[in-house]
């Protein structure tokens, strides 16, 4: 029976709150942690959500009639309380695979984080996690090679790779740069790494910055025996830009490259990581601007689906958070999100923050990288946090090593070998990391200075985005 | 403050990945690591190659890897017998992951003189 034109303004509710659907499996899933305005009612505001995110707006125009709007909308298909806070609740929204151009993260997103994130009948809305269908995750590109793919480009096995990110931040000349790295590479690191600040600026363009790493890695190479690499970071003012950039550090042999994937955009990102997959390049994701989205309890959009969306776009390694350095991260819903960038399957679970289950099919895993104020006296809790899968990465624990970069840098090696000998064997990291580090320093004068150097150093802050827990 | 003792013309300087960095382990470390290999699920593999010839992906397989094997003196004797017939070559032990298409371990046992 044909419908009849009804002008005028109508309850959301009627249209898109839906408790009695079955979500299928080829549906996109999104929770929403959702605080009203004083006075609407839950049904309605999830429904104006799911309306909002999907085929709403806020009359009824014609046209909804000349398509099949009951196929094409979004369903709030549950509504939950949020343990310990009355100010607000989950909604759950069933969108149907076909609202979204395949492979595109950017019409997902621009959908389910676009205008409805300033809607006046809420007061704040966060995006909590997403369930990508494996018909859609089967439309992504994905990571360019992929954990096991770049453990044989590198020949790195059984232990996390080391890195370390290069300081001062901003104002080294490239050749004072160049020297940075082959300090740190020599003395045993996998990797050192640009600073996401670090393009092209007046007092190191990209090129020459280029030309002086490359040097760097070819004789730590020649001098250790080992696979060595440098994150060399493509972001761009441009995308044709940041492919310039990109397209010469293939020509000089560099096994890897950096973006930006938030700064930089998630178009220019999945360009870039399908140019890697092309291209026999690695690709290191940096995630500046996260936390201006991923913070607030309340607004926003959580980092568990920031690493979904990196995941579809691509990228092989992506920042994590360290859970015991000087950076935000709560522990059980960081391991919810290492455990997303890693593994085929991930099972729904609350006490790490994980909504749905989570298929990802054969697309490849990203490597989580522990960056952020971490030192030797660390490497025992972040071995048993991350296990092998991981690039442990420490920039002043590296650099502000009395003796430089290179003892640092071997510090840093001994210490990360020792505790995986010891976790090997059977030993219990966090409970006597202390006896297996000072064993290690006895053969090793660097990381005996370094864990004279860093002894008294610990970030204790209480986390400011905790999960939700009814005892909090 | 202390140099750090490495350049192109000392070959102590080579490394050769994973436990490099540690002093070379004991017997009974050894058979430590491969009781870890074991109880993983992992195939024990052996390989070898000329100290010159270590950069390559590449090494010399010690007869194939010992699928399903899980007796730990099995094991330490195909790694010593690949020693005794090369005993100038680095030897390396790894720990194949079937299910991950990769070494879950990899480490030489036996350090020949580097280059």
């Amino acid at each position: 029976m044909a419908k009849t034109y009804d002008a005028g303004v109508k309850e959301y509710r009627e249209t898109y709150w839906m408790p009695d659907y079955t979500p299928k499996d080829t549906d996109i899933l999104a929770c929403f942690k959702v605080t009203p305005q004083d006075g609407v009612s839950r049904e309605e505001i999830a429904a104006a959500v799911a309306a909002e995110s999907s085929t709403g707006t806020w009359t009824t125009v014609w046209t909804d009639l000349l398509t099949d709007l009951d196929y094409y909308k979004g369903r709030a298909y549950a509504i939950e309380d949020v343990p310990g806070d009355d100010t607000c609740f989950y909604a759950f929204v069933a969108y149907p695979i076909d609202l979204f151009e395949e492979g595109s993260v950017v019409n997902v997103m621009t959908s389910l984080v676009g205008n409805v994130f300033g809607f006046k009948a809420l007061r704040a809305l966060r995006l909590e996690d997403i369930r990508f269908p494996i018909a859609y995750v089967m439309t992504c590109n994905g990571p360019p090679q992929g954990i096991q793919m770049e453990r044989d480009i590198l020949n790195k096995y059984g232990r996390p790779l080391l890195g370390c990110t290069i300081k001062p931040k901003l104002g080294l000349s490239a050749k004072n740069y160049g020297r940075a790295c082959y300090e740190g590479l020599r003395g045993g690191l996998d990797f050192t790494k640009d600073d996401e600040n670090v393009n092209s600026q007046p007092f190191m363009r990209w090129r020459a910055r280029f030309d002086f790493v490359m040097e760097a890695i070819h004789k730590a190479e020649a001098e250790t025996g080992e696979r060595k690499g440098h994150y060399l970071n493509v972001t761009a003012p441009t995308s044709d830009e940041m492919m310039r950039r990109a397209e010469y550090a293939r020509e000089i042999g560099a096994p890897i490259i950096m973006h930006d994937y938030i700064t930089g955009g998630w178009a220019a990102n999945t360009q870039l990581a399908q140019w890697c997959q092309n291209n026999g390049m690695l690709l290191h994701i940096h995630r500046a601007m996260h936390a201006v989205l991923d913070r607030n309890p309340h607004h926003g959009i959580h980092f568990r689906v920031l690493t979904k969306i990196l995941r579809l776009s691509g990228g092989d390694h992506l920042h994590s958070g360290t859970v015991v350095g000087k950076l935000e991260g709560d522990r059980e819903a960081t391991l919810g999100w290492i455990d997303t960038m890693r593994d085929s399957y991930i099972k729904e679970d609350r006490s790490r923050g994980l909504f749905f289950d989570q298929d990802w099919g054969a697309m490849p895993g990203v490597l989580p990288v522990a960056s952020g104020g971490i030192h030797v006296w660390h490497m025992p809790a972040l071995v048993n946090i991350f296990g092998d899968d991981s690039v442990l990465q420490f920039g002043g624990g590296t650099l502000g090593h009395p003796w430089g970069n290179a003892a640092g840098a071997a510090a840093n090696r001994v210490a990360v070998e020792a505790c995986v000998e010891a976790r090997n064997t059977g030993r219990e990291l966090e409970k006597e990391g202390k006896d297996i580090l000072t064993a290690a320093a006895k053969h090793s004068p660097e990381l005996a200075a370094a864990m004279e150097t860093w002894k008294e150093i610990k970030f204790e802050f209480d986390t400011v985005d905790k999960l939700d827990v009814s005892h909090k | 403050m202390q140099d750090y003792q490495s350049s192109l013309s000392d070959t102590a300087s080579r490394k050769f990945e994973t436990f490099s960095y540690l002093p070379e382990m004991t017997p009974e470390q050894i058979r430590a690591q491969i009781e870890y290999i074991v109880s993983k699920g992992w195939n024990p593999g052996i390989e070898h190659t000329e100290p010159e010839n270590a950069n390559g992906h590449y090494w010399y397989m010690w007869k194939l890897p010992m699928f399903g094997e899980t007796d730990v003196d099995a094991i330490l004797k195909e790694v010593e017998a690949c020693h005794a017939a090369h005993p100038d070559n680095h030897v390396r032990l790894l720990g194949f992951d079937n299910f991950a298409q990769s070494a879950g371990a990899a480490m030489v046992i036996y350090r020949g003189k580097t280059v």
